[in-house]
């Protein structure tokens, strides 16, 4: 869609901190089952977030020259952050008993968290939903037409501005479910939504902007590198995944699965 | 290259220079008039101000947004930490010296792989490349003390020949404050002279129409990068400056919510004009210092201020006054 959102991240702790706060609140006498269907809550609630800011700050923008959008998205991010600080206080949430409640399991030698299973099968299950949503549907359809050519699609019928907010919140969604999904293992502190857009920032850049499988196999290439580099060579760690970065924009400009522009 | 013949409509700028040496003769005698707090304020604006000039060449007159000067400026302020740890050297001549080396050398560097790109495909490279000299400044932390930073004390100038044994405060405020001043004002010298030079009117020409300068014989690349270079040495200088005011630098000013304070300055005294970043810059720092001061939201609220202005006023607040100074002319003449 061409949207470069810095408060990206700040979505995605949003995502973490309306679950974290739901299943602390809900925590006493509630069934364990019934806290994990809260996880998607805050999956929700960034969504709708982004319904509420498309229409109201980003349109305006569209027009103007890409790097307003830039600006105004930067000051979006210096408001969330605020806004979570005054909701939520400065004080990490946390809402580890969803973690330790399933336990791990042994692989051979290692032991591994449950949790982080189910982690991997939401991940997979939202990839190939958003997939399909993307590529097998008439609202994807629509989608991929107005990112293409926005005026052409337009003159064609194509409601244009409802096709951006419903993209924009799905994308929000996202944002919200991985801040949710990852907050029983983690806890939600402030400034996770900074380091979660540059991290999103290089997988995206290494995957290829408006490419969804770029997108996927540079989240694997970063979480496999980041892992490595905390194992061989911790100081080097966050230099690495920019590096690689920088080198796949200098030999493929449009990121690995990216279609030229 | 032939010279075209322009007819010669830009006459000598006596009237900007009348307003410039006004305002420098205003900045060189407020120490005298305000509470040293306040000039050390002032001090910290001015810094910024060149750092904000440095940028906006590359805004305002190249058209290109970085969002990773915050390297420039964190190279300029490490470069002067490791001298005082390793090297131990206290002259501040010293410091500027190396500062411009260091600068010179990492803005080349990420230059030559920036320039190569436009638009938001700059803005996240450069970006990108920022955080890779913060995270070094922050995982090394036996080298840079990672986020303790490291300390710098107060430096000697032009060999020690003024300041020195005073007392920190009065140090800051008045000696350390005028030497601020001169180079504040040399850099702004240098900076005129650049945007008005042939060069300069050839930046422009690429930021307006690149497909244009190019038929016209512009090397677009090597501008660029030329540009970018001159715009991070300019941030290097601000980095070097600002550590003695601070007297510790910690990875946060190599970290990107940095650089775009940065970009928040030049937006907020608009990057059409030559003088917008330097008000924008000074008006900045009162603004968070206050805003700090005034409220643990101090992050939202300049926030809201920064969507308000790129809502409503594009143009800055150098850019609004023009306007309203025009206004009032036409009215007058009517």
């Amino acid at each position: 869609m061409r949207i470069v959102n810095l408060a990206h991240g700040n979505l995605y702790a949003l995502g973490a901190f309306v679950t974290a706060s739901l299943v602390g609140k809900w925590l006493a006498g509630t069934r364990t089952l019934i806290l994990y269907l809260l996880v998607p809550a805050g999956a929700f609630a960034a969504a709708a977030v982004g319904a509420l800011l498309e229409p109201t700050l980003l349109r305006p923008f569209y027009r103007r020259a890409e790097e307003y959008q830039l600006l105004v998205t930067f000051g979006l991010l210096m408001i969330l952050e605020d806004l979570m600080r005054l909701i939520w206080g400065p004080y990490p949430l946390s809402a580890s008993t969803l973690f330790s409640e399933l336990g791990s399991i042994t692989l051979g030698d290692a032991i591994y968290p449950t949790y982080n299973l189910l982690v991997i099968a939401t991940g997979a299950v939202a990839a190939l939903f958003l997939w399909a949503f993307v590529y097998r549907t008439r609202f994807g359809l629509l989608l991929r037409a107005t990112a293409q050519d926005m005026r052409r699609a337009a003159a064609l019928g194509v409601n244009v501005n409802r096709v951006y907010v419903q993209a924009f919140t799905i994308g929000c969604f996202m944002a919200g479910l991985g801040g949710a999904i990852v907050v029983p293992s983690q806890s939600a502190v402030l400034g996770m939504g900074v380091d979660a857009l540059v991290l999103a920032f290089i997988v995206v850049v290494i995957g290829g902007l408006g490419s969804l499988e770029g997108a996927l196999i540079g989240a694997l290439i970063v979480g496999v590198f980041r892992e490595i580099g905390i194992t061989v060579f911790p100081e080097i760690e966050l230099a690495v995944l920019y590096l690689i970065a920088a080198i796949v924009l200098l030999v493929r400009p449009a990121g690995l699965f990216g279609r030229a522009t | 290259m032939n010279t075209v013949a322009l007819p010669v409509t830009e006459r000598f700028p006596i009237k900007m220079l009348a307003w410039a040496v006004l305002g420098a003769a205003v900045l060189a005698s407020l120490p005298f008039v305000i509470a040293e707090y306040q000039t050390i304020l002032l001090a910290y604006g001015l810094v910024m101000a060149i750092a904000a000039l440095g940028f906006n060449l590359l805004l305002g007159y190249t058209g290109l947004l970085s969002f990773g000067h915050s390297a420039y400026f964190g190279v300029g302020a490490y470069a002067v930490a490791m001298m005082v740890k390793y090297l131990h050297v206290q002259s501040m001549e010293l410091y500027l010296l190396a500062t411009v080396v260091a600068s010179f050398v990492v803005a080349i560097l990420f230059g030559f792989v920036c320039v190569r790109y436009t638009k938001i495909f700059f803005s996240i490279l450069t970006l990108a490349l920022s955080q890779v000299l913060w995270s070094l400044a922050y995982k090394f932390y036996w080298v840079t003390g990672g986020s303790d930073g490291l300390r710098v004390p107060t430096p000697t100038l032009l060999g020690g020949v003024i300041g020195g044994n005073e007392d920190k405060i009065y140090f800051l405020s008045h000696a350390y404050y005028y030497y601020v001043l001169v180079l504040f004002l040399a850099c702004v010298l240098v900076m005129w002279v650049i945007v008005h030079s042939p060069f300069g009117k050839a930046l422009q020409a690429i930021r307006d129409n690149e497909t244009r300068a190019r038929f016209v014989g512009i090397r677009i690349r090597q501008y660029r990068l030329v540009a970018f270079v001159v715009s991070g040495v300019f941030t290097g200088i601000a980095g070097a400056l600002w550590v003695p005011l601070n007297g510790l630098t910690t990875p946060d000013i190599l970290y990107w919510p940095f650089s775009g304070e940065i970009v928040f300055m030049c937006v907020l005294g608009g990057f059409q004009n030559f003088s917008g970043p330097i008000v924008g810059a000074v008006v900045f720092n009162y603004l968070k210092t206050y805003a700090v001061g005034a409220t643990t939201y101090w992050q939202g609220l300049l926030g809201l201020i920064l969507v308000f202005l790129v809502l409503t006023l594009p143009t800055g607040i150098v850019g609004m006054l023009n306007q309203l100074v025009r206004k009032a002319k036409k009215r007058a003449s009517a």
